[in-house]
């Protein structure tokens, strides 16, 4: 009952939300003259694109760890996993050789991108329907991939409980790097060296034939897949899988006496989990424009899980609050932290490169010593309980005019 | 009458220690039939074999008629096996479904230190419950595909609530209750999962005297509603005798006497169990 209230406002907001980022993302090509923050090239949209990767990443993990109680160190694994699969499914074939230069070329010529082309054509809206399409596909089966190696990797290692499961899932996806770099993979994942040339988030840009960017959809396109993503994962955990989790979090042995089939239900999380981290995963190959394993390590994982704490363990609104926040320090507000600074002719002392890091791990312990519940507790952000409020205040307001 | 549950020669050994020690009884269907003891005779232990939570290192236990669970030492436990009836379930196929398969064929029960979910709602505790029977995938379920399922659980659960006279706490932190009040949500909690023979793990655990009285006429009152079979431990004698068809007494894992509650009442073993051998008489 409380849900269904609840929903139009929600989506109300997050349409709204995404119809802003359009608009923010444009502004500048509209009014000239604004100042560099709402320039393209602004460190605001860096921040936005990552947080929005990395806030469907952190959901896919307090799913896992929040809700069903498993904690899980593979998310970068999975992400890993997602990434390669979507990069190798959409370079186009016409780029193979070059990105595989090292292995004489690509050990399969197989492109998504091109497999549409040649239904949709290769000019105009042809290609960009082809595009669009492979992205969506490649996505989906970056999820799947992922999910997979889940479901396999689950099946001995969900048998494991609290730091044993973080152990194994931490070394699954280490292993799984050191696999992706191994040469002898070289014509499939292209060993240690990146993979380049498919479609990443300023494909969405819409341009005119000579290259001109018309509408500029390169932030947009990030936040529509990781709301849709995170969406569905509210819907499930609002379900009564989501609540036979949330059963598994608090009391494994009551929920196996009431009849949750343990094994069952923490698989499917698992899976579940990681299809989102795989989609995550490519949505970041996407983001940095390439696919490198060495990019996925377990500090990537960390990193998250520390969103996730930052956010609130139990907390979907709370992981997104926790990544915008996250990452616009670590990328944008706390930068200077990084390089020397000057006030007037005073030199700032301890200001040098990795400084950064040392605020950064001061505001943890700060956190997990006096703000152990985080930024959301368990709570959630109540957007139709808030406009109630508001309502009510504003009526209140009336009144006493 | 049939047999809700039948246990047969079940020993439940831990290393060297024997918890039950061939164990043998009948739970009657529709029947309210009590397993009591002192403390540490292995009640809880001998429950917990039936609810999948230990598998039994020997023996047999069948539900409505059907062998559910069945073991035989083997390997290392063979060597060290100090019961009997070893080899009697040797060429029979080992059985030893989880406690959530053994829920799902009818069997619900409760704990004897209450486990309820602690961050979740008294109606949140008792949807869960309901899971087990949901037809619905993981798929209709996130995506609505299947409201009225979702509806149908949660207007039983409303029913329930109702019924148990909790309805009014719904919406409060299971563990904001008072203390019979969280006794009766795990009950309710476990009547959610439609069950046909209900374990009670000692329910009045903790209750004062007045608590007592009603929680009897409260296992009387579900029994005939839901048409069950109630099976519990207990350690208030004045509720054992008074809603018990039968009775067993176990005491360090072997049976010593069964009975009606008059019968096991004045039962000199059981009396020596309870309250010991005065030391003139056992010299």
């Amino acid at each position: 009952m409380k849900q269904k209230r609840n929903i139009l406002p929600t989506l109300t907001c997050i349409t709204v939300l995404l119809l802003l980022v359009i608009l923010l993302e444009n502004i500048s090509s509209f009014i000239p003259g604004l100042p560099q923050i709402f320039q393209p090239t602004s460190p605001l949209f860096t921040v936005l694109k990552k947080a929005a990767v990395y806030s469907l990443v952190a959901v896919s993990m307090n799913l896992l760890n929040g809700f069903t109680g498993l904690f899980s160190l593979g998310q970068a694994g999975f992400m890993l996993l997602g990434a390669y699969t979507y990069a190798i499914l959409t370079v186009p074939a016409s780029e193979k050789a070059q990105v595989y230069y090292l292995f004489g070329g690509c050990a399969f010529d197989f492109s998504l991108v091109d497999m549409f082309e040649g239904i949709f054509g290769t000019s105009g809206f042809g290609a960009a329907l082809s595009m669009v399409l492979a992205c969506l596909i490649a996505l989906i089966l970056a999820g799947c991939v992922a999910g997979f190696f889940a479901y396999l990797i689950g099946i001995p290692v969900l048998r494991l409980k609290s730091d044993y499961l973080a152990i194994a899932t931490l070394g699954f996806a280490e292993i799984l790097r050191a696999i992706f770099q191994w040469q002898k993979l070289g014509p499939v994942t292209n060993g240690a060296n990146m993979i380049k040339g498919f479609p990443t988030f300023s494909s969405f840009n819409i341009t005119d034939a000579s290259g001109n960017v018309l509408l500029r959809l390169s932030t947009f396109v990030p936040f529509l897949i990781s709301s849709l993503c995170i969406i569905v994962i509210v819907l499930l955990i609002n379900s009564s899988y989501g609540r036979a989790f949330k059963s598994i979090r608090d009391d494994e042995i009551a929920a196996e006496a009431m009849g949750v089939s343990l094994f069952k239900h923490k698989m499917l999380s698992f899976v579940i989990s990681s299809f989102f981290a795989g989609v995550g995963g490519a949505l970041f190959a996407m983001y940095v424009a390439n696919a490198q394993a060495k990019a996925f390590t377990s500090v990537m994982t960390y990193e998250i899980l520390l969103i996730v704490v930052i956010g609130g363990i139990g907390s979907v609104s709370g992981s997104v609050l926790a990544t915008f926040l996250y990452v616009a320090c670590s990328e944008w507000w706390l930068r200077f932290l990084d390089s020397e600074q000057y006030i007037g002719g005073f030199k700032v002392p301890l200001l040098r490169n990795g400084f950064r890091m040392v605020v950064f791990s001061v505001v943890i312990m700060v956190i997990v010593l006096f703000f152990s519940q985080g930024i959301m507790g368990n709570r959630e952000i109540n957007i139709g309980a808030l406009l109630k409020k508001r309502s009510v205040k504003t009526d209140k307001a009336e009144r006493k005019e | 009458m049939a047999n809700a549950l039948h246990l047969e020669n079940v020993t439940m050994q831990f290393g060297g220690v024997v918890s039950v020690n061939n164990l043998t009884l009948d739970v009657p269907e529709h029947k309210i039939i009590a397993l009591i003891g002192p403390n540490g005779a292995g009640k809880t232990t001998a429950f917990n074999c039936i609810t999948g939570v230990y598998q039994p290192t020997n023996g047999l236990i069948e539900f409505m008629g059907k062998p559910m669970v069945r073991n035989h030492p083997s390997g290392k436990a063979a060597k060290a096996y100090k019961g009997e009836n070893a080899d009697k379930y040797i060429s029979e196929p080992v059985l030893s479904p989880t406690p959530d398969q053994i829920t799902g064929l009818g069997i619900a029960r409760t704990f004897q230190n209450i486990r309820l979910w602690k961050s979740m709602t008294v109606f949140e505790n008792v949807l869960i419950a309901k899971h087990l029977r949901a037809k619905q995938n993981v798929f209709s379920a996130t995506f609505r595909g299947n409201l009225a399922e979702e509806n149908r659980m949660r207007e039983e659960t409303m029913e329930l609530l109702a019924e148990q006279g909790l309805d009014g706490y719904k919406d409060e932190l299971a563990v904001s209750l008072p203390y019979g009040l969280q006794r009766r949500l795990e009950i309710a909690r476990a009547l959610a999962t439609d069950p046909t023979l209900l374990l009670l793990d000692e329910p009045a655990a903790g209750m004062n005297p007045q608590e007592t009285a009603e929680l009897a006429d409260f296992v009387r009152d579900i029994r005939k509603k839901y048409d069950l079979t109630v099976f519990l431990i207990e350690h208030h004698m004045d509720l054992v005798m008074n809603i018990s068809d039968y009775i067993y007494v176990i005491d360090f894992g072997s049976e010593i006497a069964q009975g009606k509650p008059e019968e096991v009442q004045n039962n000199q073993q059981v009396i020596e169990a309870y309250l010991g051998i005065s030391e003139e008489e056992a010299v």
